[in-house]
């Protein structure tokens, strides 16, 4: 049972990864790419890591897994204001 | 998992590094080539925990991808983009080709050449001898060694005199960047988003390098993933415009950057004098000796790295200081 939970929360996170890189070959211009990039893979690696504790039935890895997470929210969140905003600097100064 | 899906894992890995490598030495942008590579970096840090290598996993994210990264990215932004693609001064053909035909024949035959001695090498290696000597040797003396991780007891043990002496490479590197006078001055200061990342990241870097320092004696962790990891606080917050990254000033630099090899030489010679061998430490005492030295060489490699980013001696406060405002008021 706890199998099977962890699996579809692990297949839900590539579904959101596939979206993610889909979006991000897909998608017109530089925003929205970042927008499919960082919104999509930070949902698909909260499932991926929800599953993975799931399935480590372990409190400190499942602890773990939930800082490397926030981690990378934190990075990607910033990250992808930082490139916006450079984009709209180089814009505006077109 | 089985072992069908994890062969195929292990093919994707292999065909993305040996792409990953090819893409960053195809593209004529530099920086998308040093981001490819720091992709490949991170890569081949996977591959390595697939070998059950944690340890060298660690050091190839942290140092490999991570630092290698910084420090090219900060080389492409002090040269003028000569090679990208819709520069004004792009007279150098994009494709290199003023590198003649000759020259790179002889350098893709070295290469080969290289490759196949090592490969040879390797084949030799596990073929003649029963390729499980070193590990039985290793794992019949760890409990003398003061560690359990056997990888600490080879580095800062077994082979500690080949440590050492990586460790005066740093150093003398470290006499090249000092030599090369004043660092680039720092970044603008960053926005208030970059800066509140800054404010817990730093911490927690710092955190993290005490953390795999202290692990190191028995998990995978040690003073090269430790040092890079405070190297890595110190880039961050040159990255996000400070001008105190962390650096001490003067006299109290040189004694850091000086650290880990004075330190490994003054244990090694203090046991000489005790009618011990050079760096042979008496087993009750190995495990804390082992602690001091990799404290020390911490501290000297996250000063070389940074000492590196920063690209020269470090100006003082009051000169980036001055720099900011100047940009400011040219703003």
């Amino acid at each position: 049972m706890i199998n099977f939970a962890s699996s579809i929360l692990i297949l839900a996170g590539l579904f959101f990864y596939l979206a993610g890189s889909i979006g991000l070959l897909r998608l017109p211009d530089l925003y929205t790419r970042l927008h499919a990039l960082t919104k999509a893979d930070n949902l698909g690696l909260g499932l991926l890591a929800a599953g993975l504790a799931l399935h480590s039935q372990h409190l400190l890895t499942s602890l773990k897994l939930l800082l490397i997470w926030l981690a990378v929210l934190a990075a990607s969140a910033t990250s992808a204001h930082l490139i916006a905003r450079q984009a709209r600097r180089q814009e505006t100064r077109r | 998992m089985n072992t069908t899906s994890l062969l195929v894992f292990d093919g994707l890995l292999l065909f993305s590094i040996v792409g990953l490598a090819w893409a960053s030495l195809a593209t004529t942008d530099e920086r998308r080539s040093v981001i490819l590579f720091m992709a490949f970096g991170l890569v081949l840090a996977v591959a390595w925990g697939r070998l059950l290598a944690p340890d060298v996993a660690l050091a190839e994210a942290a140092i490999g991808a991570g630092l290698s990264g910084a420090l090219l990215l900060a080389a492409a932004r002090k040269q003028p983009r000569l090679l990208s693609p819709g520069s004004s001064k792009g007279s150098r053909h994009p494709d290199g080709a003023n590198v003649s035909l000759v020259s790179r024949w002889a350098v893709t035959l070295l290469s080969a050449a290289l490759a196949g001695t090592l490969a040879w090498a390797l084949l030799h290696a596990f073929s003649s001898t029963p390729h499980d000597m070193l590990p039985r040797a290793i794992s019949g003396n760890l409990a003398s060694s003061g560690v359990s991780n056997p990888v600490t007891a080879v580095l800062l043990n077994f082979r500690a005199y080949d440590t050492l002496l990586e460790l005066a490479v740093l150093l003398t590197a470290v006499l090249g960047i000092f030599a090369l006078g004043q660092g680039t001055p720092g970044y603008q200061p960053a926005g208030p988003i970059f800066d509140g990342l800054v404010r817990w990241l730093v911490p927690v870097l710092i955190l993290t390098a005490g953390y795999l320092l202290w692990v190191g004696a028995h998990a995978p962790g040690g003073a090269f993933q430790a040092g890079a990891t405070l190297a890595a606080a110190g880039v961050v917050l040159r990255l996000a415009g400070r001008s105190r990254i962390g650096l001490p000033d003067g006299f109290v630099l040189r004694i850091v950057m000086a650290a880990g090899v004075g330190v490994f030489l003054l244990v090694g010679l203090t046991l000489l004098l005790l009618g011990r061998p050079f760096l042979g430490y008496p087993p009750a005492w190995a495990g804390a000796l082992i602690l001091l030295i990799e404290t020390a060489a911490m501290l000297s490699i996250a000063a070389t790295l940074l000492l590196a980013f920063v690209g020269g001696q470090p100006q003082s406060a009051d000169v980036n200081a001055a720099a900011n405002r100047q940009r400011e008021e040219m703003s």
